[in-house]
């Protein structure tokens, strides 16, 4: 599966990349976070998409599985 | 979750706008309960950075803010030091909301404050603070940032609280170092004890919530998300239900408490603040909160406000209530804004280039 890292960026960048990156690749990928708001928005914004989102916590990040 | 989400900004909304209500019964200023930038420019003034008279204090609300964030930061593990995400930007994008907010006479809190207090200037800054955000938001989709962020060492993240209670052990302790005004909106303050508790109230449930007046409107315009919206709201309901209890709710647009009818300037004013808060990634409120998360990339916006503050009433920029802005500060408000455009566009412009 397409992986995206955003670590390093605040919100709202991590989402809009997310948002890009569901255009390219509609089946679903993974988006790593490293802070709880990012986590939060992108949860929030796949899921309002239908997405399903499973998440996995790494050291000091996120790794969200979302897919259809 | 969602809904979840919800209750919880509506709760801190609440309590948000509840603590404005209490700290206005109690000293501070008409409809300034909290103002960020005032609060900022206020404690610039304290720490003779400027020398307007009537708006020079410590405000305790501020250090508060800074600390409840940092204290349930370090308690859920969100306190994070990092930086180096275009400091110099931030800082020159900080002045520049700063001298916006200068301009109204409020922070987007206030803004909501000003509007649950019947302001109707305030709904006049709201349109501009909408257009700058939709604009700001134009940005955004078209590959806008100011880059990321790396991880920084703990030492770094803690300078900026740790300033926080320096400043606040020196008011204490020394307050002769300090200047404070005699009259005037700087004159009047809640008790120290109440402005500080208020103030880590607000900074812990802004902190939990990560609850952001520019990010409200954001979110819609560019994720149809009306999650943060709800904290805004909450803060105006509550606020406006304090306000007619308490006799401080008057409809109209001319003697509002520190406030000024010149429509124009009012609405760029706080288009400068919506732009520059898209741009930040957040109000000055969130920019304080993340300044306490340890974030050093907000911590510079915050030193751009106290430095834009200082400017502002030093070559008098800022306005004055009742008259509004004088020629400085028209001249300067619209280079900022050109300024603000210009940085949107270059940076916009280069990482399209790069892909």
């Amino acid at each position: 599966m397409k992986e995206l890292d955003t670590s390093g960026f605040s919100c709202p960048e991590p989402v809009i990349m997310t948002k890009k990156a569901l255009k390219e690749s509609p089946e679903g990928l993974t988006v790593i976070v490293d802070n709880r708001a990012s986590k939060e928005n992108v949860t929030r914004y796949a899921t309002a998409l239908g997405y399903k989102v499973k998440t996995e916590e790494g050291s000091g990040n996120w790794h969200l599985m979302i897919s259809k | 979750m969602k809904h979840e989400e919800k209750v919880k900004l509506a709760i801190a909304g609440g309590l948000i706008g509840l603590a404005a209500v209490v700290l206005t019964a109690f000293g501070n200023p008409g409809n300034m309960g909290f103002c960020i930038a005032c609060f900022l420019r206020d404690t610039a003034g304290a720490m003779h950075l400027h020398n307007a008279a009537i708006v020079q204090y410590v405000r305790p609300e501020i250090i508060g803010i800074v600390l409840g964030s940092f204290a349930l930061g370090v308690i859920r593990k969100d306190f994070k030091p990092r930086g180096g995400s275009s400091p110099v930007l931030r800082f020159v994008i900080g002045f520049i909301v700063m001298l916006g907010a200068l301009v109204f006479l409020g922070c987007p809190l206030r803004m909501v404050l000003r509007l649950a207090g019947g302001d109707l200037n305030a709904l006049v800054a709201l349109f501009g603070f909408i257009a700058g955000i939709g604009v700001g938001c134009i940005f955004l989709s078209n590959g806008f940032s100011l880059g990321k962020a790396e991880k920084e060492s703990s030492t770094e993240g803690v300078a900026f609280p740790a300033l926080t209670v320096l400043l606040f052990i020196l008011f204490m302790a020394v307050p002769s170092l300090f200047l404070f005004s005699e009259t005037g909106p700087g004159s009047m303050h809640a008790p120290v004890a109440l402005a500080l508790l208020a103030g880590l109230a607000v900074g812990a449930a802004a902190e939990r919530t990560r609850l952001c007046m520019a990010g409200g409107i954001r979110d819609i315009f560019l994720i149809k998300d009306f999650t943060l919206i709800s904290g805004f709201i909450a803060i105006f309901a509550v606020t406006l239900i304090g306000n007619l209890i308490t006799g401080s709710f008057h409809l109209g647009f001319t003697g509002q408490p520190v406030s000024h009818p010149m429509h124009l300037w009012n609405f760029l004013g706080m288009f400068a603040v919506g732009l520059g808060s898209v741009m930040l990634g957040g109000c000055p409120l969130r920019q304080l909160i993340l300044a306490g998360e340890g974030s050093s990339d907000s911590a510079m916006a915050v030193f751009g406000m106290i430095a834009g503050a200082a400017f502002a009433h030093n070559f008098s920029l800022a306005s004055t209530a009742e008259k509004g802005p004088g020629v400085n500060g028209k001249v300067a408000l619209v280079a900022a804004i050109v300024i603000l455009l210009a940085i949107a566009t270059i940076v916009t412009m280069k990482k399209r280039r790069e892909g």
